[in-house]
């Protein structure tokens, strides 16, 4: 093995990492809200909405986990730009998270849904809540919980897929990794303490989950 | 305009001879992830039986599963496709993306594997002991069937996952189908029709399997 491992660059670059890792946080955590909250709309309209909209909602739930995430991604960064949209790397990573976590929490809401008991809803309304009312304070609280540890795992699923940007351009984590490698071609070093990175990350992330739902659960 | 005869055309459009190159590389695709589906689901029902043996497993070897599934793959890879030059032997990007495959879905597997061993009520392999069978016996006979049944489902959407993951190792170079759509793309510069065309093939391949499994697990339930 006639190999030196140079660590300088990539201490030199730390701060550089840092940043990055905060980059590849913000997309992971804006494409989760997004996700949750076109996830919530998309499982109404497969229990609840009429033809087209099952129809419309069940495609988009099929195509976003039936095919790879990279696939996705490269149909908004390629894909679009056969009709002219051209989206920003940011904007294909977003786009690209936000389809497939929608797409997969879906699925996770309809079955929170499902599991809910039809007389809590009629027990409500004969209370004299509205159907809003319902909703918002009975069901989906109750959903909540129930999802709560997949949406963790989605979570965590999206941090780790963001790093798919570094294919379409954008300096998240990966991207950045690889372009300061390439920089220095300090490559194993540099995705080492990428790895390094992503893992606490990560665990930061269950941390952080496991906290919120002691302090959510309690009763 | 009118197109004279010196007129260089840079791009050629999307064309049915394009079809065997794409076929070629989806045979690719099915290539690597069957070769990785079957030896990690090996090597992941034997890490999970020890994940629910062995206190010592679950400490260490649980640990350093836990880091293949915490890192993204693409990273994994572009590491282990690294550090062999390192040791003097490079790899080549189809081993390499095997190798990686392999771990990643043994260390998926053997989560559901252990939640397989753990489905099968401890009763029922106390009375299996208190029958006179063997510890191997009552795992053959015993908790491999029931625990097949119960980690099924979740060992179709590893399987599925790893599959579609395998789309990953085009970063590494294997023509596999992704990376036969990206040159299909800079050379036609029609990526719309030719994304569609790859994401219906793994759409073909996933989403059957996947409504399989949904109809024998609900089946399963009843029996």
């Amino acid at each position: 093995m006639d190999y030196t491992f140079h660590w300088r660059p990539v201490i030199k670059a730390l701060p550089d990492l840092f940043s990055a890792a905060l980059i590849t946080l913000e997309a992971a955590v804006l494409s989760m809200i997004v996700g949750i909250i076109i996830g919530l709309i998309l499982a109404m309209m497969r229990l609840y909405g009429n033809r087209p909209m099952y129809f419309f909602a069940t495609v988009w739930v099929e195509l976003a986990r039936n095919t790879p995430a990279l696939l996705q991604l490269f149909f908004f960064g390629f894909g679009l730009g056969a009709f002219g949209w051209h989206l920003s790397p940011f904007m294909i990573v977003l786009c690209g998270l936000a389809f497939n976590n929608a797409g997969y929490l879906a699925e996770n809401f309809r079955g929170g849904f499902q599991a809910i008991p039809k007389p809590q809803y009629n027990a409500a309304r004969c209370l004299g809540m509205s159907a809003s009312q319902t909703y918002t304070r009975i069901i989906i609280p109750q959903v909540f919980k129930l999802v709560y540890y997949p949406m963790t795992n989605q979570m965590v699923w999206a941090v780790l897929m963001s790093s798919l940007g570094m294919l379409v351009g954008f300096r998240e984590l990966s991207g950045a990794t690889q372009f300061l490698a390439s920089n220095t071609f300090r490559l194993f070093e540099f995705f080492l303490v990428a790895a390094v990175f992503y893992y606490v990350l990560v665990k930061l992330i269950l941390l952080v989950a496991h906290l919120i739902s002691r302090k959510l659960f309690t009763y | 305009m009118s197109e004279t005869a010196s007129t260089i055309q840079f791009f050629t459009g999307f064309s049915l001879n394009d079809l065997p190159f794409l076929a070629e590389a989806a045979g690719n695709t099915l290539l690597i992830s069957v070769i990785s589906i079957s030896i990690g689901s090996v090597f992941g029902c034997l890490f999970g039986w020890a994940l629910y043996a062995s206190k010592y497993a679950r400490i260490f070897l649980g640990s350093i599963l836990d880091v293949f599934r915490s890192v993204p793959l693409i990273i994994q890879l572009l590491l282990f496709f690294n550090f062999f030059p390192i040791l003097g032997f490079p790899l080549e990007p189809f081993a390499a993306g095997c190798i990686v495959l392999i771990v990643y879905t043994s260390a998926l597997v053997a989560q559901v594997a252990r939640g397989g061993i753990e489905a099968v009520p401890e009763p029922m392999r106390r009375a299996s002991r208190s029958l006179g069978m063997s510890y191997f016996q009552d795992m053959r006979y015993v908790v491999w069937p029931i625990g097949a049944r119960a980690m099924l489902p979740a060992w179709t959407g590893v399987a599925l996952g790893v599959l579609k993951d395998s789309a990953l190792v085009s970063v590494l170079g294997y023509l596999e189908l992704l990376r036969a759509s990206q040159i299909l793309i800079t050379r036609t510069q029609e990526p719309f029709i030719i994304l569609a065309i790859v994401g219906a093939f793994y759409f073909a391949l996933s989403y059957p399997i996947g409504k399989l499994t949904a109809k024998l697990e609900q089946r399963w339930q009843y029996d």
